[in-house]
């Protein structure tokens, strides 16, 4: 199989985040933000090269946008080549591992950075319709390779 | 100051809660999920109780539940592809047939209101309809490919033979039959995106719809020769988008629900709520305003997949939800 993008660009991964007293203290409350929801899709395998999606900057963590308060959680992310034609993949991999990660009350929205892909609206509007995901969820075939994309390489 | 009274919860399905269905007699209530079973609710003394479940009939999450008019079977359908009947003899549900022939998910399935045809469409893009004979058997009458994709939901009018379905291709379309085969006669488009769900008024003149885009509409039905001049092809009637409900939704709106004996049209949406709106007295059926009674906020803990009036009783309410649980309601004005 030929592989859409044979020389991606690769990006310097991120160090682990510091972690501060509070956050290890359970009396203090400390919410969501972007770096912990960016440490939950970064390290998701590419579905062609044996690479993360940060690697390959698909996922940045200035594409990402957690309000506490609505409970929602938004994620961008940019496919390689406009041409890709694992967007879907890649976003409902991104998308399982939220629903997986998350407490159920978060409303996650996935989508592609906006001009980056030519079938944009359409895999934008795929992601979306929860009836779709949770079809293919249950598909053994489909929800075998988004583990494999959920599977932790190193 | 209206409201709406929780009355009571109900702990229905270890996965999401897709549907709930009230039985004509009001008295039952079948709902369905992605735990694969589909469980009958009833009235002990107070309290509502799980009377049956039958869980042996799908492979995968059961997406809709439809009762017959005369309330003696129940249709079923799920992503396993296939719709199953259960007769209803004594107090038992028994599986007396699988309906094949869909492609992959069977999102929804209607019973026609004089019993006799029954509608299942699928992310295929088809619609079938498929004639109930009196020995029954299920045989298919018309495979309808007018949809370029996935269809969401079907609906019968309540007292012509027209079939009304909604799709992932934005659109509603209307069917009928003529000369021995099943056409669509009508394309309603106003929607921006994926139509979820569609219902009729009482008088089936009049259409609700609610979207992917946030907003539910109202649709006016102008039969031939109308007085108000709008245009119309042949036999068939038009129909015509007379209000948007906008601004009211935050998130994807997956049900609406017409109350037959009120008037009062309810919604339930992916941002966890419910809301009630009532036709304003004396409003222009051309330019009708519909105004906001009641919006209950986190209704639910998770998105609200199903709202649907009791036949019988006119203030009472059934949801469910992507949290397992299945909520009766009483709407006070």
């Amino acid at each position: 199989m030929s592989l859409d993008n044979a020389n991606p660009v690769i990006f310097e991964a991120t160090q682990a985040r510091d972690v501060s007293p509070e956050e290890l203290d359970d009396d203090v409350v400390d919410p969501f933000d972007c770096r912990e929801i960016f440490d939950l899709i970064r390290l998701i395998n590419d579905p062609e090269h044996p690479l993360t999606l940060e690697e390959l900057n698909v996922v940045e963590g200035s594409k990402i946008q957690v309000n506490n308060d609505a409970e929602s959680v938004s994620v961008e992310f940019t496919p390689t080549i406009p041409h890709c034609s694992m967007a879907t993949l890649i976003g409902l991999s991104i998308r399982v591992k939220l629903l997986r990660s998350l407490p159920p009350r978060f409303k996650v929205d996935v989508f592609i950075s906006p001009g980056t892909h030519v079938s944009e609206e359409a895999v934008n509007k795929q992601l979306a319709d929860k009836e779709r995901v949770a079809a293919a969820l249950e598909n053994s075939h489909l929800i075998d390779v988004v583990n494999q994309c959920l599977a932790t390489r190193r | 100051m209206c409201r709406l009274e929780e009355l009571c919860k109900l702990e229905a399905h270890q996965d999401r809660a897709w549907y709930v269905a009230w039985s004509p007699s009001g008295k039952l209530l079948a709902s369905c999920g992605g735990d694969k079973a589909i469980r009958i609710w009833g009235q002990e003394g107070d309290s509502w109780v799980c009377k049956s479940v039958l869980s042996d009939g799908h492979q995968r999450t059961v997406r809709r539940v439809a009762w017959s008019p005369c309330g003696n079977y129940l249709a079923s359908s799920s992503f396993d592809a296939t719709t199953t009947i259960w007769s209803r003899k004594g107090g038992e549900f028994e599986n007396i047939a699988t309906l094949e022939g869909h492609e992959n998910e069977v999102k929804c399935v209607a019973w026609a209101p004089n019993g006799s045809l029954l509608a299942t469409c699928s992310r295929d893009k088809s619609v079938w309809i498929w004639e109930v004979t009196e020995d029954e058997e299920f045989e298919c009458a018309s495979v309808l490919s007018a949809h370029s994709q996935d269809v969401k939901h079907v609906c019968w009018h309540p007292s012509k033979e027209i079939l009304a379905s909604c799709s992932y291709d934005d659109t509603i379309k209307l069917f009928k039959e003529e000369i021995d085969d099943w056409t669509c006669f009508n394309t309603l488009q106003s929607h921006s995106s994926t139509v979820w769900k569609i219902c009729f008024d009482v008088s089936g003149s009049r259409l609700v719809s609610c979207s992917d885009d946030k907003t539910v509409k109202i649709w006016q039905e102008y039969l031939p020769g109308n007085q108000e001049g709008v245009v119309t092809t042949g036999n068939d009637s038009a129909w015509k988008c007379v209000c948007t409900l906008s601004g009211y939704h935050h998130r994807v709106i997956y049900d609406v629900d017409w109350n037959h004996l009120t008037g009062l049209i309810v919604t339930g949406d992916g941002g966890d709520a419910i809301h009630i709106f009532e036709e304003e007295e004396g409003s222009d059926k051309n330019q009708p305003s519909f105004n906001l009674k009641v919006v209950v906020n986190k209704a639910h803990t998770q998105d609200v997949n199903c709202v649907t009036w009791n036949p019988k009783i006119p203030d009472l309410l059934a949801s469910c939800s992507d949290d397992g649980v299945i909520k009766l309601w009483k709407y006070h004005t």
